[in-house]
């Protein structure tokens, strides 16, 4: 029981994470809660599924083609919702309700375009299961689990390695100097929320996989689950989405499954408001400096 | 002036409007007072919560419980309500020790949340999604409010309080301490305020008079369910001070009626409403962020960075 609970646990915490990365990232370089994206997410998960079954492309594709256009849709928000802003220096508030009306925008437009009844995932990969120390695995949820952490994993390297990882944490400790040292910050944005946004259609895909239905809602819950998820392993810090996204998650399930399931939801924010009190950099995070 | 308005609006209920018209006045009454009272949190200090549904709610869930159980006065179960929602604002101004801006925002946030699940869940206090009925009609010194102009004036009523008592408050010490806090929280420190008590205080005033207006909702709709309560409540509220200016009591009050009205309005256009809400909050942003009557002052502009 407890060991089911764990693995249900940790395959919706990867997706969790993955969504994470998404809040992370943004915040990082731009200091700002990007309220849109619970709504970006399920914009992913719906591309996926019209693609698929109402043009009749190929999962792959379909999921694929879903990927680059929510990575577009997260350049667009974006351009047209922050980047003018950002442009005049206006105060953060401004740019956080800027996003939250993005949202309501998103929500509404999925909801007159698709509907807003919950619409049928199809099963696309069922493997069957495997039984491990009492538990059922299904070969559904390894892939869920394993395709997250490998992204994960790689987009971790990227930032550590690559040319374009080091210029975006430049941006994120010190966008000015960046700037000055030659770093093309709008680009860098753009790749930013190019890259979140696609991570969290992948979430939205697979958590449509995993339950078999959408709905235009569910973003809002998973938004501000992964949200929770990327302030408990600290907010901008790249590994802390993994460790944050996975405890929410095991959390969540092993609470769901000895206390009150209706209590589910609350779990995520009861840990968000404890975090936020104790420790507000997180698990993995470093205690900045106040500014003067 | 003041009392040629006032006196004017109580002229209101005999012009004969319909009971539909009626009705968008006294829920645009309802909005003005959580307006005002989240501009005293948002406009005036500075914090911008994303959970005043929730003191809403308490303050609903409060009297509507304490009228139907025990039958008491509109007087008593509004102040009560205002009180026990007062008193979680309390609990949320605490960790304002430590926490700043989005921080701050998000706690609320998911303090909203919780208590949106918790009156979802608890069945046998709140009856959870059913939601609680048959709460009675609000009774003043044995006057029983059950007609549409009586509780045009009693919302009427509850709103020149508020506005009173918290206009009063801005031009007193504690609300220039307020101010100052807004302004620049350390120079306000250096000054010797005190800013934990202050913002501690601003929560707690202003979840009592957004707890008054739940307890006037839940008389008026005499049925309540969590789904009054959301986050999406807190954001209608938030957009409200937004809209009509950050700082501005009027500009708020003003965004309260616009925001209430305009989509009863757009009601030919059913689904596209929140379509064009969502766009116009992005669009008020980009164009005019101090809102329609606001201080510009009242938001912070960073001087570096």
């Amino acid at each position: 029981m407890l060991f089911q609970q764990l693995i249900n646990g940790l395959t919706l915490g990867s997706t969790y994470a993955l969504t994470a990365v998404g809040y992370s990232m943004v915040f990082g370089i731009l200091g700002l809660v990007n309220f849109s994206h619970g709504s970006v997410y399920t914009v992913g998960a719906f591309l996926t599924l019209i693609f698929f079954t109402a043009l009749k492309f190929n999962f792959f594709v379909s999921f694929l083609l879903s990927i680059i256009l929510t990575g577009l849709l997260g350049i667009l928000i974006d351009r047209i919702s922050l980047y003018p802003l950002r442009k005049r220096n206006a105060p953060k508030v401004t740019s956080l309700i800027s996003t939250i009306g993005v949202s309501i925008f998103l929500q509404n437009l999925i909801m007159i375009t698709w509907g807003s009844e919950t619409k049928k995932f199809p099963l696309v990969i069922n493997r069957g299961s495997i039984n491990l120390f009492g538990a059922n695995i299904s070969t559904l949820q390894i892939m869920i689990f394993s395709m997250c952490i490998v992204l994960m994993v790689s987009l971790n390297i990227m930032i550590q390695k690559t040319r374009v990882g080091k210029a975006m944490r430049a941006t994120a400790q010190n966008s000015k100097a960046a700037m000055l040292m030659g770093i093309n910050i709008n680009a860098i944005i753009m790749i930013t929320f190019f890259m979140g946004s696609s991570l969290a259609s992948v979430a939205g895909t697979m958590v449509g996989m995993y339950y078999q239905t959408i709905d235009p809602y569910i973003g809002y819950m998973a938004g501000l689950k992964a949200f929770a998820a990327a302030v408990l392993g600290g907010i901008g810090v790249l590994p802390g989405a993994i460790v944050g996204g996975l405890s929410i998650g095991v959390i969540e399930a092993i609470a769901a499954g000895y206390l009150n399931a209706g209590y589910r939801d609350a779990i995520a924010f009861a840990v968000l408001v404890l975090m936020l009190i104790v420790k507000p950099s997180g698990l993995l995070g470093k205690q900045a400096s106040k500014k003067v | 002036m003041i009392i040629l308005f006032i006196s004017f609006m109580t002229l209101i209920p005999f012009l004969g409007f319909s009971p539909y018209i009626m009705r968008i006045m006294i829920l645009s009454g309802i909005y003005i007072i959580l307006a005002l009272s989240l501009n005293l949190l948002t406009g005036f200090t500075g914090i911008v919560c994303l959970g005043h549904a929730a003191f809403y709610g308490i303050g609903a869930y409060t009297s509507a419980l304490l009228a139907i159980h025990f039958d008491l006065s509109f007087v008593f179960t509004a102040i009560a309500g205002g009180v026990v929602a007062a008193f979680f604002g309390l609990l949320l101004g605490l960790p304002t020790l430590r926490l700043n801006g989005t921080y701050l925002s998000m706690v609320t946030l998911g303090f909203c949340e919780i208590v949106r699940l918790v009156g979802l869940n608890w069945m046998s206090l709140t009856r959870g999604p059913m939601g609680l009925t048959g709460i009675p009609f609000p009774k003043i010194l044995g006057w029983v409010i059950d007609r549409d102009a009586e509780y045009f004036y009693l919302v009427l009523i509850l709103i020149i309080m508020t506005w009173v008592i918290l206009n009063n408050l801005i031009q007193s010490r504690a609300g220039i301490a307020l101010i100052a806090i807004r302004e620049d929280e350390v120079a306000a420190e250096a000054m010797g305020i005190n800013i934990l008590k202050y913002k501690v205080l601003a929560f707690a005033i202003s979840a009592f008079f957004a707890g008054i207006a739940g307890s006037f909702y839940a008389h008026y709709a005499s049925f309540i369910n969590p789904q009054s309560f959301t986050f999406d409540e807190s954001i209608q509220i938030l957009s409200m001070v937004i809209l009509g200016g950050m700082g501005s009591n009027l500009g708020v009050a003003l965004g309260a009626i616009v925001l209430v009205s305009v989509p009863e309005m757009l009601r030919g256009l059913q689904e596209y409403r929140m379509l064009i809400y969502g766009a116009v909050l992005v669009i008020m942003m980009l164009t005019r962020p101090q809102g329609i009557l606001g201080n510009p002052k009242a938001l912070k502009i960073p001087r570096n960075n």
